[in-house]
């Protein structure tokens, strides 16, 4: 299979003949057409939602003209869902940045069983969030039977129900827990690709170890962090599967994010037009963070 | 000049206890799947004990399970192997036969997937109850290919970028046409890449969640939302939720640790390599 250009293959076509321009378009169309069938489609009917009253509850929909979004924008607890999710997207991103960075470096050194090491690091991205939720609500942070409550009460204090206490910093922490991976990964990966002569020759000039981290080391990983930065805060604003399988957005509203609240609205109150004006502003959102993305990736492009 | 033995102990020990940490959870959870219900919310934590089989059977034995992951099976190959197939030409269209527009399709596509999720569910929801694809593979296959999309264009893309174009040329004024070209060439040629590709694009479609969650019920629900869903009623039984649970996601551990430096590439678009 390795050698399909077998003489008996080849036509008649001596390299006089003009190049034969293959038509890309038949081989780009249906990537094209599906991709813009399922990003185009969805969205303007969500715009269109968004206009109208329209409760699966009670048909038929009406126009509404921007009734759905005056409400939005007046309601406090959308004001609450989107300083939850900022809350959220800032704790996981800080938590990764510091960790990730820390951890791609030490991780970077050459030390007996670093590959093995490496696996175990990154290991926690590749669990399913439901999973990665049941660990830490149950096996850990439980307050009876929890590790973290038993050794709470080892270092004599009492054991803490985090998930009503402290629920916010609870999703964060399990979200950090599968996020901090990433991170690693990317840094890790980007920490390989750095010139080793440039390290030597620093080294060489006498350059102390921290000095050759904060000059050379940490600028080099300027752009990957950047790329972390923006892929994370788009995934960590769709955060879901973790809230639903532990808090269920509460107690109270203390973790419904926006992306939570549109979830409630739309498959537990069935109130489609209301959900769909929270999507389309959740949907803004995120295309104010791709855009800068998009920019990032564009110029590797060129590059 | 070396840095001292001192500091590379310390530098080793640092490393190996921030791995440790992450991991402890995983490891966590597969030692409670061994214990048996009464041993797996004892206090003090018990670490010594006779591992047992029984949560293991106990929780494949629970009505759906098996059925829950067939259907992640299914899905997450199915949506694959479309998603190849239909990145695959275009992939090859865009590294190889780069016009004016190419950079702009390539943006496009990455930008259909900044698109949140929860925005587009009620349309998404609603199309697939008016068609009856609700709670269907076929629903779930659909949606985890279209999402999965952009990211096996934009990975297949960046391995084909690194194949060198003469042998490509050669071939095409030898004669041997695109579809030749794809499957006899580029297929072997980029055969890693592509492996990964695929690796990747079944570890997010196993791993999906929410789409999972919100069109499925009992009949197309994959394992995420099997685990999900059933945490509530099932909470109260460390030992086979974690036994269900290590049996959800050993498979990707496997296959995450077999690509993780080439997922890098799919996961960033290429940004980082």
């Amino acid at each position: 299979m390795s050698q399909p250009v077998s003489p008996t293959m080849t036509k008649a076509a001596p390299s006089a003949a003009p190049r034969r321009q293959v038509r890309t378009l038949p081989l780009l169309l249906p990537a094209v057409v599906l991709l813009l069938l399922w990003s185009i489609l969805p969205l303007l009917q969500t715009i269109l939602y968004s206009f109208q009253h329209y409760n699966l509850m009670e048909p038929p929909a009406a126009y509404n003209g921007g009734l759905n979004y005056t409400y939005l924008f007046t309601d406090s607890s959308t004001w609450t869902a989107i300083w939850n999710s900022v809350v959220l997207v800032a704790g996981v991103l800080a938590a990764s940045i510091v960790f990730g960075t820390i951890i791609a470096l030490l991780l970077n050194n050459d030390f007996p069983g670093r590959n093995i090491a490496r696996l175990m690091a990154i290991a926690p991205f590749f669990v399913m969030s439901p999973v990665a939720a049941l660990i830490w609500k149950n096996l850990l942070l439980d307050p009876v039977s929890g590790l973290a409550g038993w050794l709470m009460t080892l270092a004599g204090l009492k054991p803490i129900a985090w998930f009503s206490v402290y629920p916010m910093l609870s999703i964060v922490v399990i979200y950090s827990w599968r996020w901090i991976p990433f991170a690693t990964l990317i840094l890790l990966t980007a920490l390989q690709s750095l010139d080793t002569d440039q390290l030597e020759a620093a080294r060489m000039d006498g350059a102390k170890g921290f000095a050759r981290l904060r000059y050379i080391v940490l600028p080099h990983l300027g752009r990957p962090i950047s790329i972390v930065v923006m892929l994370e805060s788009i995934f960590m604003l769709s955060a879901f599967a973790v809230i639903y399988t532990t808090t269920n957005g509460g107690p109270g509203d203390a973790t419904t994010t926006l992306t939570y609240m549109i979830f409630i609205r739309a498959l537990n109150d069935f109130s489609i037009g209301s959900a769909s004006a929270a999507g389309v502003f959740a949907i803004v959102l995120a295309n104010i963070l791709a855009f800068f993305l998009i920019r990032a990736v564009s110029r590797t492009l060129q590059a | 000049m070396k840095p001292s033995l001192a500091s590379r102990v310390v530098l080793a020990t640092l490393a190996w206890a921030a791995a440790l940490i992450m991991v402890f959870p995983i490891l966590w959870m597969l030692v409670t799947a061994f214990k048996t219900e009464g041993q797996a919310i004892a206090i003090p934590p018990l670490l010594i004990f006779t591992p047992k089989l029984r949560s293991f059977f106990d929780a494949t034995q629970n009505a759906g399970y098996l059925l829950f992951a067939l259907n992640s099976v299914i899905v997450s190959v199915g949506a694959t192997v479309l998603a190849i197939a239909i990145a695959f030409p275009a992939a090859y269209a865009l590294a190889f036969f780069p016009g004016k527009r190419t950079e702009f399709t390539l943006m496009w596509m990455l930008s259909t997937k900044m698109l949140p999720a929860v925005g587009v569910l009620m349309p998404i929801y609603l199309f697939l109850k008016n068609v009856h694809l609700l709670d269907t593979r076929l629903g779930l296959v659909a949606i985890d290919t279209l999402m999965n999309l952009p990211i096996v264009v934009w990975m297949l893309y960046s391995f084909f970028k690194d194949i060198p174009h003469e042998i490509l040329e050669a071939a095409r004024v030898d004669g041997v046409g695109p579809r030749q070209q794809m499957i006899h060439l580029l297929l072997p040629l980029a055969g890693p890449g592509v492996a990964s590709t695929a690796l990747l694009s079944v570890i997010l479609a196993w791993n999906e969640a929410f789409w999972s969650i919100n069109v499925t019920a009992s009949h197309a629900g994959t394992l995420a939302a099997y685990i999900a869903r059933f945490s509530a009623p099932e909470g109260l039984f460390w030992a086979k939720l974690s036994a269900a649970s290590v049996l959800a996601v050993a498979p990707i551990l496997v296959f995450g640790s077999l690509t993780q430096r080439r997922l890098v590439r799919g996961l960033t678009f290429g940004a980082v390599k």
